[in-house]
């Protein structure tokens, strides 16, 4: 059986409100708290990007394997803001990790499921017997436009699973992926923000596909959202997860633990992945989680895992991903978090 | 700032912290040597330097050269290892006045600096507190 063997997050300690976005724009901060469950959201350091969360993830991802890294025969970083348009951000974490050179790299993007991408490849290689580890990140730096909706969501996260057959903390039972051509969201080459279609980004978009994934999976799992304990949506707000939820069947008690968004926003290819991390930390052997992602474009990638007891073992091995979303917090007026985001414009 | 074949050779010990222990006498050195400045040996292992230990002294950079310019003011401290290497990185995710010597920091990937908006793209460790 193949699965999760370490997984590891990695939050920036900045944070943005959302009354703090409202007023530059003279939006209406508590419809947006209130229609999309938003309070505030983390933003990146200017030395920071979707590379250096990516590493520091997987440094914790691999605390919490305990392999050595030469092991590790493919690394994916899954997102929509790598930081260069040629030259990978694999090679980098690859090589920060200690995992060169013999692995096999990509970068993958697919809005915001690249990240569980990432996880659905590096488990089929290890499941193959192609390689013995494989890592997966989902990372983003995302930027919405400036005044858009989306630019109080937009976030900064990553999550890293390390793949293998031993040492599980997590066993992957069952994958399955809901795919179709979508044009809800997308960034044309050279643009610096995306665009999307508003309020058609939900039902034919997001909620088409999240509940066509879950309930795929279920059906070759032969389960119903009784026979899990908890349950990860990708949350670009708060409120799409919790509707998906109820319209599929599952409570709030079961999303809450990966419930993450109204305190840390939406982190696109780190979305879904940082719920799971959430929802690993306080999980307990046995227990069954339904993970389903959502990228625009569009596709929902699910994956049914069951917690093994080496989770006791591991959890604390490194930050569980609730102190970093609610300790050692800094938050940034607009300005600062205009010259970190760097919607600036400087005389070269 | 350095050349991209500068920043290519410099790779393990920016982004792995990969040092030089010497084979005869055990000094680490980092950056790796050819010689041992201790015992003048030439054989060394590569050795892992800890990744986190305690600040011994900081200061705080003010009139920053140019490619640090958007990040001034910004903390350059040294700190000693757990393995007894001394090492000097910026001070991250530091409120100044909760900077102070003996505090507890460890070593986190970042971005030091990029060659403008088209250039090659700088990383390595800085400190953190702990």
């Amino acid at each position: 059986m193949a699965g999760i063997i370490g997984y590891g997050a990695y939050i920036p300690r900045n944070r943005i409100r959302v009354e703090e976005i409202a007023k530059v724009w003279g939006a209406d901060a508590p419809s947006f708290k209130k229609g999309l469950m938003l309070e505030e959201k983390s933003v990146p350091s200017p030395d920071q990007d979707t590379i250096t969360m990516a590493v520091e993830g997987s440094k914790r991802a691999l605390k919490r394997a305990g392999i050595d890294p030469r092991e590790i025969g493919a690394v994916y970083v899954g997102s929509e803001s790598h930081p260069y348009a040629v030259k990978p951000s694999g090679t980098v974490l690859a090589e920060a990790i200690g995992a060169t050179p013999d692995v096999h790299t990509a970068d993958l993007e697919f809005a915001c499921k690249a990240g569980t991408e990432g996880m659905f490849i590096a488990l089929n290689l290890v499941r193959s017997g192609a390689v013995k580890y494989a890592l997966a990140v989902g990372a983003d730096t995302s930027q919405g436009a400036p005044g858009d909706a989306l630019e109080y969501s937009a976030a900064a996260g990553a999550a890293a699973f390390l793949f293998g057959k031993e040492r599980l903390v997590a066993e992957v039972l069952e994958t399955y992926s809901y795919t179709t051509d979508m044009p809800d969201f997308w960034r044309r080459e050279y643009q610096y923000y995306p665009q999307h279609g508003g309020r058609f980004t939900g039902e034919p978009a997001y909620f088409a596909h999240v509940t066509g994934a879950a309930r795929g999976i279920m059906d070759r799992a032969g389960m119903k959202p009784a026979d899990f304990r908890y349950v990860v949506f990708h949350q670009p707000n708060g409120k799409f997860p919790l509707r998906v939820g109820e319209m599929l069947g599952f409570s709030k008690k079961q999303i809450e633990p990966g419930w993450l968004v109204s305190k840390l926003g939406n982190t696109y290819s780190g979305s879904s992945p940082l719920g799971l991390t959430a929802t690993l930390d306080i999980a307990a052997a046995g227990d069954m989680i339904l993970l389903v992602s959502y990228g625009s474009g569009a596709g929902s990638d699910s994956f049914v895992i069951r917690v093994t007891e080496r989770i006791d073992e591991v959890r604390d091995l490194a930050p569980r991903t609730r102190k970093l979303l609610d300790t050692n917090k800094v938050y940034l007026e607009y300005g600062a978090y205009a010259k970190y985001r760097r919607k600036i414009r400087k005389a070269e | 700032m350095p050349t991209p074949s500068r920043y290519w050779r410099e790779i393990p010990q920016r982004y792995r912290m990969e040092a030089g222990k010497c084979k005869a006498c055990g000094f680490v050195a980092f950056p790796p040597r050819v010689v041992c400045p201790a015992c003048g040996a030439r054989e060394f292992v590569p050795a892992k330097l800890a990744d986190g230990g305690k600040i011994l002294t900081y200061t705080i950079i003010r009139v920053p050269p140019r490619p640090f310019e958007d990040q001034a003011p910004y903390a350059v401290g040294i700190a000693e290892l757990d393995d007894g290497v001394k090492l000097t990185a910026q001070v991250v995710d530091c409120d100044f006045a909760d900077l102070k010597v003996g505090l507890r920091v460890r070593l986190e990937f970042r971005k030091l600096s990029e060659e403008g908006e088209a250039g090659i793209i700088y990383y390595g460790y800085k400190f953190v507190p702990e």
